[in-house]
């Protein structure tokens, strides 16, 4: 049995402890991270998730992820459908931001952009179960409705041409 | 209190459950209509692409919710609980109208073929591949009456390989979108019969709703405009308005009550404040798609029943199948996409039957939706996941991408199966359903034959970089899911009897996908309601 919790397999142990005492959890490290500019993301951990961000869907000709909001997005989803995921985060960005300081001697966030690809290729080959539900959770924010707190002024939407807001149905049916 | 006799209890509101009680309604008697779930208005639903039916991300905006989990065994033995909104569940619905009310509604009748597998295609090694114990034209009546009374759009005139039908459908299909446009030419020019899928789907005002608005965003949601019909907005309002039904929400069942006769006396459920209540009835009638179906069946025990409810010969839960969804996609050269709902128009059948070598096959038709975060899922393996490059493929592409799929009727197999859990119960402390199992090799095979044909097919209307999705050999069911309560004559290798009875119980009926003997290659849900149609006929019959 596997230990690690992504949003596809999450074994049946952690699954019964998540279900009985979610609450109490969720409620208890949230208020020792009170005081800071996210629900529950310290500004650290928002810095690395950020620096991570930035390469997971770069800006270009049109705004990425961190202009996007994702980290907006992620912080949020983790004081609600991803509550669960709390700790995987605080000890995956952590563990990250463990591993390139080893490597590199510098955060995430001051590395230049070429080192930070580097670093995250390594994960994806690594099969990093954290890394693979950054990106998901990076392309949900990115891609998804703004509603959830990321894809800011629908950018991304408007990069695909997606009618925003999306009102649907203005064809008129031409049956005889 | 002891709540008042009636003369049906229905456990389910989904395809299946809202035809029957609507029904049995109309017929007079009075019943009971159980449903776990709620209703879910389109403002609940909010269009939301990480909410919804089909993209559960953020939830299963259908039901049921994370307290109901399941425990699935992977192919090595891993066991994991899984909530309603993670891939793995096989989730169809918890809600009125089940997965009607969300459903992409393609409305396909079976073909001839599909009720006489076994005769046609011989035994197949380790499968318990069989024969129906009745047959298209037993069921082509009802067929029609659902294609009438729900609403069905659509034009199969130009299908060939069809079954007979007596009556034409009551509704024009909906204008071509974009890719059908694409589609159609390309498929005439290999020699296929592309032909207008029948939709439950309003093409044109019918029976006192709109016609369809053309929203893309249409599959997984809820209708804002009550242009698609399931049940939720045709026979359940119909059967209460006879005033001999009571539809009863958030009542989770429990078990089947039995007389230590081994006859059903009611169903026990807990109600909406999570109270125990015991609703009697002279007939139960079990609706709750394949996987619940049997899992409420197995927790129905008795002295008679020590292993379940009609499951004297382990047959309750056994061949499990969905379908397989093999497909092709790829590149075109310019704008192949035109946000006009509600996506899949075309389709063939050519491939349904007569493939060299094969038992069986799969209809194939264009795709449905195109969700952005969908989208990032489906690029090409061959691309990097994530960084500059696959942002520009996304969005040079997501115009540009021509899609074919179609769901591959399976062989069924007896090892993928649904078992209740001995440990993990959900919030109500009723046993979960347990799930485990695969995809029969020759199910695997067919796939990659249909995969193919869907690749001849975008190649032709001028694809490249063309993508091959093959399913894993993993275990099928989601909303699809069928053949748990299998039909049969003799109750040592089925669970009902033709007439949708539980085999040595005469008054505990099964009508919803369980009792699928094999799941044909079309999406199900018109034969679904078509055997609850029959099944009211033959309960009317004997209980009235």
């Amino acid at each position: 049995m596997t230990t690690m919790s992504d949003d596809k397999s999450l074994p049946r142990r952690r699954f019964l402890a998540a279900a009985g005492v979610a609450a109490a959890t969720g409620a208890s490290v949230s208020c020792s991270r009170a005081g800071k500019a996210y629900r529950f993301l310290t500004d650290a951990e928002a810095a690395t998730l950020e620096a991570i961000c930035a390469e997971i869907i770069p800006a270009d000709e049109d705004p990425g992820a961190v202009e996007a909001g994702v980290v907006n997005f992620i912080d949020r989803q983790l004081v609600g459908h991803y509550q669960r995921l709390q700790q995987d985060y605080a000890e995956g960005l952590a563990r990250l931001e463990q591993s390139a300081n080893s490597k590199y001697g510098s955060n995430l966030a001051q590395l230049p952009s070429e080192r930070r690809i580097e670093f995250l290729k390594g994960l994806e080959k690594e099969r990093d179960p954290f890394f693979a539900m950054l990106v998901d959770h990076t392309m949900q924010g990115f891609y998804g409705s703004p509603r959830h707190g990321g894809n800011r002024n629908a950018v991304s939407w408007k990069m695909l041409g997606v009618p925003t807001p999306p009102v649907r149905g203005r064809r008129p049916v031409q049956n005889s | 209190m002891a709540l008042k006799h009636v003369k049906a209890v229905v456990v389910g509101s989904g395809a299946g459950g809202g035809i029957v009680a609507k029904e049995l309604a109309e017929a007079g008697l009075s019943v009971v209509l159980l449903e776990r779930g709620h209703w879910v208005t389109p403002a609940e639903c909010g269009k939301d692409d990480l909410r919804n039916q089909r993209t559960s991300v953020l939830g299963a905006s259908f039901g049921p919710d994370d307290r109901s989990p399941r425990v699935v065994v992977d192919a090595d033995g891993t066991e994991r609980v899984i909530r309603p909104s993670q891939g793995g569940y096989h989730n169809n619905a918890g809600c009125v109208g089940g997965g009607t009310a969300s459903y992409g509604a393609m409305a396909w009748r079976f073909m001839e073929q599909d009720f006489r597998l076994r005769s046609i295609y011989g035994a197949v090694k380790d499968s318990t591949l069989e024969d129906w114990p009745i047959t298209y034209d037993d069921l082509e009546p009802h067929y029609e009456k659902a294609e009438w009374e729900l609403g069905v759009s659509g034009d199969d005139t130009n299908n060939p390989f069809k079954a007979p039908r007596k009556k034409p459908l009551p509704m024009p299909p909906l204008p071509p979108n974009r890719d059908y446009e694409i589609m159609l030419p390309a498929a005439k020019r290999l020699g296929l019969h592309p032909f207008d899928i029948p939709m439950l789907r309003n093409s044109v005002p019918y029976a006192g709703r709109p016609q369809c608005m053309r929203c893309r965003w249409c599959v997984g949601f809820a209708c804002e405009v009550n242009a698609r019909n399931g049940t939720q907005n045709t026979v359940i309002p119909t059967a209460l308005a006879t005033g001999n039904c009571e539809l009863r929400t958030n009542c989770m069942a429990k078990e089947i009550l039995l007389t230590p006769q081994g006859r059903a006396r009611g169903v026990a459920y807990f109600d909406e404040k999570d109270r125990l209540q015991e609703q009697t009835a002279d007939i139960v009638i079990v609706c709750c798609a394949a996987i619940e179906s049997a899992r409420l069946l197995l927790n129905s025990r008795s002295k008679l029943f020590p292993d379940g409810l009609g499951n004297r010969y382990d047959w309750v839960g056994r061949n499990l199948q969905g379908h397989a969804y093999p497909g092709a996609q790829g590149v075109v050269p310019f704008d192949a996409y035109d946000d006009v709902g509600p996506g899949a128009g075309i389709a063939v059948c050519d491939y349904n039957h007569g493939n060299p070598g094969l038992v069986g096959g799969a209809m194939l038709a264009n795709e449905f939706i195109r969700l952005p975060y969908q989208f990032v899922q489906q690029v090409p393996r061959t691309m990097p996941r994530w960084g500059l490059e696959h942002k520009a493929y996304v969005r040079k592409n997501f115009r540009r991408t021509l899609s074919i799929k179609g769901p591959v009727q399976e062989i069924p197999v007896f090892e993928s199966r649904v078992q209740v859990d001995p440990k993990v119960k959900d919030y109500w402390g009723i046993p979960v359903a347990r799930l485990s199992g695969f995809k029969h090799p020759h199910t695997m095979e067919v796939s990659k034959f249909m995969a193919a044909r869907a690749e001849e097919w975008v190649k032709e209307a001028g694809a490249t970089d063309i993508t091959l999705s093959i399913p894993g050999a993993g275990l099928s069911g989601g909303q699809h899911q069928a053949g748990t309560c299998r039909m049969g004559n003799d109750p040592k290798t089925s669970v009902v009897d033709k007439y949708c009875r539980v085999h040595d119980v005469d008054n505990v009926y099964i009508a919803d996908g369980s009792l699928h003997v094999t799941n044909g290659g079309f999406n199900p849900v018109l034969t679904i309601m078509a055997l609850a149609y029959y099944a009211s006929a033959n309960i009317i019959r004997n209980w009235r």
